[in-house]
């Protein structure tokens, strides 16, 4: 048994719509172990996104407990958390969330400008990751010049280019086409098996979620069932 | 500031035409901001220009300037006998007794009417104590007849004025003999004759001002002492730098608070515009603003990026109207000098300090009107900016 990159424990998340409390996550329990891949599947509404925000620090429960790699997220203050996730975690996208002023390079190295890395180290780093998601050739250009495929393996290359422990993704292939959504699911796929990365991905698609080893069911802010896939 | 300069600037340029239009309101009122602090400048060196500080004016006491002051020839040539007065190499006293009286001439392009100022001087007075006037065309005024020389701005802008031509005044004609220059000052806004020629004329006796160099500056204040002091004078000493000085203040005072006042109204529209175009900049990149806070960048690091972007359309309208404004160095203006009631030719001049304020003028329009949108930035929920993709 793995030991847990996630521990979620009795996690309580409402919104307030209209004046009333909307309950969207109810007592919630689940375990994410390091280096799992994790598919968090549920109809609209089930709560997937608000989990997988929770996991990602950019959003906070109402309570419960809230552990990733032993830190108590939930207890982290606005600043702290935004150091933690600028570490921690790698964020993809349904819609890229690309900076379109900045070029493909200019994009992976956003997140790399928060630490204490020189210049040349970032270019470096840079270079590695897009050459991994194999766009190095397409480093100067802009993403309006890239199609919708290309512009998710910068995004993953921004992802994981400082090295985080946790990479979440949302919807990751609700915008490609069935080619580009297979080379972005393997994509992940290597993340995973060869650098380690745990992962934990928001889809609606079965297909893009038969590529992780286990699916979580949501229904109404509640686990229904782990699925393994392999 | 973690997030990157160029994401600011090209975040800027991407939407070029509202950038431009919004850094254009903001030059237009930098422009005026500029050009009322040159001209006041301008006006203030042009004055002070005139007078040197080591001359000394004498006017009559509680008179403000030379055309309201009256020295009789008693108490003139009292003052011309003072030790303290320096001689020329020649063993001539450096004293010019002047007379001062404004008259009405047509300007050339308008045919409109405006004072001009006839000074009335002695031979010396003319380079013997003003070192910096030149007669740049023709000669100087020969003591004893009806000749006059011109300023360089009268003989250019007024009837009659030129070299060669006559001008009637005073009951006679006078023949323009010389134009003469003196570093752009207040002087080329005068007409010069001989100071017993011209009192005559007009039937004044009493002379208006006396203007002396002395031995030595130390000397001022004890002949300035014993000057005031004394029963038979009722004058009063001055450098004559500071006179001018004095002479430029009500004039120069009001067209920087009225220009002032401008432009602080105006920058309220400037203002209001840099803060719309900074919503609509925000509003257009909320996602963008959520991506860059999920992804580590603090909200200090967003209100930060996004005041920097206003700072940058603050100093893009700053140049933009120092620009403008620089141009006007070209061009000479006349004013009424309220002090002397005569026509004053000035220029505009920009100086490295109206630069800097209204560079920091523009900057703080930026910084207003960008801060409210820069905390909505800042203040962003993660979660529903991100949303809006």
């Amino acid at each position: 048994m793995k030991s847990p990159a996630i521990e979620i424990r009795q996690l309580v998340k409402s919104y307030q719509r209209g004046g009333e409390s909307v309950p969207v996550l109810r007592h919630l329990d689940l375990d994410i172990a390091a280096g799992d891949f994790v598919a968090l599947m549920g109809p609209s509404g089930s709560g997937k996104s608000t989990l997988l925000n929770l996991i990602a620090g950019i959003d906070k429960p109402d309570s419960g407990k809230l552990l990733v790699s032993g830190v108590d997220i939930a207890q982290l203050s606005e600043h702290a958390l935004a150091h933690w996730r600028a570490q921690n975690v790698g964020f993809i996208f349904q819609f890229y969330n690309l900076m379109p002023v900045l070029t493909a390079f200019e994009n992976v190295e956003l997140p790399l400008l928060l630490t204490p890395l020189s210049a040349s180290e970032r270019r470096e780093h840079v270079l590695t990751a897009l050459q991994m998601v194999g766009l190095q050739d397409r480093m100067r250009h802009y993403p309006g010049e890239l199609s919708g495929g290309q512009q998710q393996r910068v995004a993953i290359a921004r992802a994981i280019i400082t090295d985080p422990r946790i990479v979440v993704a949302d919807e990751p292939t609700g915008d490609l086409d069935r080619s580009a959504a297979d080379d972005i699911l393997h994509l992940l796929t290597r993340l995973n098996k060869e650098l380690g990365k745990t992962i934990v991905m928001v889809t609606h698609d079965p297909h893009a979620a038969s590529f992780a080893s286990h699916i979580q069911q949501l229904e109404k802010g509640l686990l229904v069932h782990a699925i393994p896939t392999h | 500031m973690a997030i990157p300069f160029s994401y600011t600037l090209r975040n800027l340029l991407a939407r070029s035409v509202t950038t431009l239009l919004t850094a254009g309101g903001m030059g237009l009122v930098v422009f005026v901001f500029a050009t009322v602090l040159m001209l006041e400048e301008g006006l203030k060196q042009t004055l002070v220009q005139t007078g040197s500080m080591d001359n000394v004016v004498a006017i009559r006491r509680a008179a403000q300037t030379e055309v309201q002051s009256a020295i009789d020839r008693t108490q003139a040539a009292i003052i011309e006998n003072q030790p303290e007065i320096a001689l020329d190499r020649s063993g001539q006293l450096l004293v010019s007794k002047e007379t001062v009286v404004l008259i009405n001439l047509k300007k050339r392009d308008s045919l409109a009417p405006a004072n001009v100022m006839i000074r009335g001087v002695a031979p010396v007075g003319v380079v013997g104590l003003r070192p910096q006037v030149h007669i740049v065309e023709g000669r100087a005024f020969k003591p004893g007849s009806a000749e006059i020389i011109t300023g360089r701005s009268v003989a250019d802008r007024f009837q009659g004025a030129a070299l060669g031509q006559r001008l009637r005044f005073a009951g006679r004609e006078w023949t323009v003999v010389g134009v003469f220059e003196s570093d752009k000052s207040g002087f080329e806004s005068e007409v010069w004759g001989d100071a017993e020629q011209l009192m005559q004329s007009f039937r004044r006796p009493v002379y208006s001002s006396m203007v002396f160099k002395l031995r030595s500056e130390s000397d001022f204040a004890i002949l300035k002492a014993r000057i005031e002091s004394d029963p038979r004078l009722s004058v009063e000493l001055k450098p004559e730098g500071l006179y001018y000085e004095d002479q430029s203040r009500l004039l120069a005072n009001f067209i920087k608070y009225l220009g002032l006042t401008l432009s602080v109204i105006f920058s309220l529209g400037a203002v209001i515009g840099a803060t719309i175009t900074m919503y609509a900049s925000v509003a257009s990149r909320t996602a963008e603003i959520g991506t860059l806070r999920a992804l580590g960048f603090t909200r200090s690091n967003v209100l930060w990026a996004f005041l920097f972007e206003a700072l940058l359309l603050g100093g893009a309208g700053g140049l933009l109207g120092l620009g403008l404004a620089s141009f006007m160095q070209f061009f000479t203006i006349s004013t009424m000098n309220w002090q002397s009631f005569s026509e004053l030719a000035f220029r505009f001049i920009l100086t490295p300090s109206i630069g800097l304020k209204s560079m920091g003028f523009a900057l703080i329009m930026g910084a207003v009107g960008g801060f409210l949108p820069s905390l909505r930035a800042a203040r962003m929920n993660i979660v529903t900016a991100l949303r809006s993709a």
